[in-house]
């Protein structure tokens, strides 16, 4: 980081208060908006680093992190896992069925289990939403949320912005927030952690947010969140700076939510043009894993200038040091961090 | 144990249907023998002050889910109607006798037959061979039916029977998995949620069968304004219908689930806010027949899990009196209107002699100090569990001295 970086950073949060005060990374409804910012600044340095050939920073040696994972994963696992490697913690990943978890040991008693085996942090992703503010509670260590059932994802829609934020700094504009910008969300909103924290967050940092999706996946009450809802895609497009799109569960697809993936792919997949009726130079997105030909189409996941999907993953990497380095730092003994 | 000396309760406020009087009631064999204020003892009385305080109904609780007598003696209840859903359901004659003669002396308990074979609610139950057997109503459990037709003959035969159907009022395949209702806290959360309207969909299917039926069908809980306003216009109709609350949905909105916290997990599940504000005018203009406690206690392992996965329920025999209270300290009913919600009613749907302070009723008697202060702890809860969502609250309201059939217990 640059000193004048650093100034910025400084001057964003009140003076005489803690940078980011809590223990916890269970979900961007925690976080003002300078925390967000925080985050966000505190992870360019981890996004130099992982381009660098020698990856590895040691300040995390010794410590023990835990990835307790109720769901599957295979993408954010790899990441959490990548990202404490990268500090030089002791990453140890657990799996568990949901199913088990449910039937026999209460999540009460795994999150206890956990603690006792002096874990530094604890990385949860669980099917049920507040699974992990319900663990937070009963263990002495941070935990970060890495999804809870239909809740919040939070470090999706930090590296979501990150990666915004280094889209629109290359194209020379200041990228800092995202103030008269339009977002829109396409997709399962009703189901998406993805799209409740995205919501959150993008706000957060100044844009106007819209969701799309036909009326069985838009939760209800969503309009009081600040959203504004469409049905028609192409009317939801119309001035939008960037399109995220999300990924369409195949199990809602057995007719009870959509008729058929061909059906909402007429109606809702983003295809080259249909990318048309954005804003000119509009930038895709989307947190993966993609379902090419449902939701979008090849040609436009693949545009080079306009697709930032790769890189939304590569921010994650960083995303989650930054995380990792934050919350840790009150048991590290970091100055000023109690 | 009988009543052995006659008793008479002097120095109180006696809260009757017609309004509170000062007073004394004299009890005789475990009846009320005279009720006034020209009552006095006579020799070999048994004689207890009441201290100035009131002289009420003791409190007949009509659905609950479980019993722990310390909890409904600490809550001023004497009788208490317990739902089918036990293990196993109360669908078979000789467990509703065994149930009907279960906390007796001091606790009458009054089982509700289960409408259907195993709840499951497509076989009709014994419903009159439980009847004899003592249930005092027929109950479609925690959840609905939800054949149409298997409602409607129910009502047929319990109308015949003259036995009242407590009815469940949420439509079912609106319901789903849904853990909240579905509104802006529900989105905020990512809860499985359904929509307020399956209580009036369900309502109204349920108010038509009762129309055609002629039966007696009283909804345990209602907690909508769109139901509350079905009910007003199929009473005004002369539908033989009426519907009940519980503390939580006049206290909390869905506001009080924002922090996941499972004692709020409940069935129905808590509504907005303008819905809350609605049960309490339901309350205040007579709509609302029966306010209960809906005591379900649930211990750690069904609620300390994710909201979703949370059991439903609370606690509440012990809190139903104070938090009842509270609507008259906040004018929303008055004294006589409060036993009347809680005693009176409920004693009148089961067909108990019971609920109000009349010459030939059994004497139960609750005698209550409604300033009295006090916290709601749920570490001190006189229950087997403890889920109320109202811990630390401070309420008012305590139970000085309670007598089941003129005994003081």
């Amino acid at each position: 980081m640059t000193g004048s970086d650093s100034s910025q950073t400084q001057n964003r949060f009140p003076a005489g208060r803690l940078a980011f005060p809590h223990r916890d990374l269970t979900g961007i409804g925690q976080l003002e908006r300078h925390e967000i910012f925080y985050l966000l600044d505190q992870a360019e340095q981890w996004v130099e680093l992982n381009r660098q050939s020698a990856k590895h920073a040691g300040l995390l040696g010794g410590m023990t992190i835990i990835n307790a994972f109720f769901e599957n994963s295979t993408r954010t696992l790899l990441s959490f896992e990548i990202a404490g490697k990268r500090l030089g913690a002791d990453v140890v990943n657990m799996h568990a069925a949901q199913s088990s978890v449910k039937k026999g040991e209460t999540l009460i008693d795994t999150a206890i289990t956990l603690n006792a085996m002096r874990a530094d942090a604890i990385v949860i992703r669980h099917g049920s939403s507040g699974a992990t503010q319900l663990i937070a509670d009963k263990v002495d260590c941070p935990v970060l949320n890495a999804g809870d059932g239909q809740h919040e994802h939070p470090t999706q829609a930090l590296l979501d912005a990150l990666a915004l934020r280094h889209k629109l700094k290359e194209r020379g504009e200041s990228g800092e927030d995202f103030t008269g910008m339009t977002i829109t969300i396409c997709g399962d909103i009703l189901h998406s952690r993805v799209a409740r924290s995205n919501i959150l967050c993008l706000q957060a940092l100044g844009a106007k947010v819209r969701v799309c999706a036909p009326p069985a996946l838009v939760p209800s009450g969503i309009e009081a969140v600040g959203v504004e809802v469409f049905h028609n895609f192409d009317a939801a497009l119309s001035g939008t700076d960037v399109v995220m799109m999300l990924r369409l569960q195949s199990e809602r697809m057995s007719g009870q939510f959509i008729p058929s993936e061909r059906e909402y792919h007429h109606l809702y997949g983003l295809t080259k043009a249909r990318l048309q009726s954005a804003a000119p130079d509009a930038i895709v997105m989307h947190p993966g894993p993609m379902n090419r030909g449902v939701e979008i189409d090849s040609e436009v996941a693949d545009l080079l200038d306009r697709s930032i999907i790769t890189q939304q993953v590569e921010m994650g990497v960083a995303i989650r040091m930054a995380c990792l380095d934050i919350l840790t730092r009150s048991a590290r003994g970091v100055e000023g961090w109690v | 144990m009988k009543q052995l000396r006659p008793l008479i309760i002097t120095n109180g406020t006696i809260v009757t249907p017609k309004g509170m009087t000062e007073g004394a009631i004299r009890v005789e064999n475990g009846v009320i023998a005279a009720v006034g204020s020209g009552i006095a003892a006579q020799d070999g009385d048994e004689t207890f002050d009441a201290g100035g305080k009131l002289i009420a109904p003791g409190l007949v609780d009509l659905g609950v889910f479980a019993i722990n007598k310390p909890a409904f003696h600490f809550g001023g209840i004497t009788r208490a109607a317990l739902m089918p859903d036990q293990s196993p359901p109360l669908d078979y004659p000789s467990r509703v006798n065994f149930i009907a003669k279960s906390g007796k002396p001091d606790l009458w308990v009054h089982p509700l037959a289960a409408a259907t074979s195993g709840l499951a609610g497509s076989q009709l139950a014994e419903i009159a061979l439980m009847k004899e057997a003592g249930a005092r109503g027929v109950a479609t459990g925690r959840g609905w039916i939800a054949d149409s037709g298997v409602m409607l003959r129910l009502l047929q035969y319990a109308a015949m029977l003259d036995l009242v159907v407590v009815a469940h009022a949420e439509d079912g395949s609106l319901v789903g998995e849904a853990a909240a209702t579905a509104g802006e806290i529900a989105t905020r959360l990512g809860l499985p949620s359904a929509p307020a309207e399956a209580e009036a969909l369900a309502l109204a299917r349920d108010i038509a069968l009762a129309e055609m039926s002629g039966a007696r069908v009283h909804f345990r809980q209602v907690t909508t304004a769109r139901g509350f306003d079905l009910i007003r216009e199929a009473k005004a109709r002369g539908v033989n219908v009426t519907c009940g609350i519980t503390p939580a949905h006049f206290m909390l909105s869905d506001l009080a689930t924002a922090d996941f916290r499972t004692f709020t997990r409940l069935s129905p599940p808590l509504r907005c806010e303008a819905d809350r504000q609605a049960a309490r005018v339901a309350i205040g203009d007579g709509t609302v027949d029966v306010i209960s406690s809906g005591h379900d206690p649930c211990g750690p392992e069904g609620k300390r899990l994710p909201f979703a996965d949370a059991e439903s329920g609370m606690a509440g025999a012990a809190t139903l009196l104070a938090l009842t209270l509270g609507l008259v300290r906040d004018e929303v009913i008055d004294t006589p209107r409060a036993l009347e919600l809680l005693s009176t009613n409920p004693a009148k749907l089961l067909g108990a002699g019971a609920g109000a302070l009349v010459t030939g009723n059994e004497a139960d008697i609750a005698v209550i100090d409604p300033d009295a202060p006090w916290f709601v702890d749920r570490t001190k809860m006189e229950a087997t569990s403890d889920n109320t969502p109202f811990d630390r609250q401070g309420v008012q309201g305590r139970v000085k001295a309670l007598f089941k059939g003129g005994v003081k217990i």
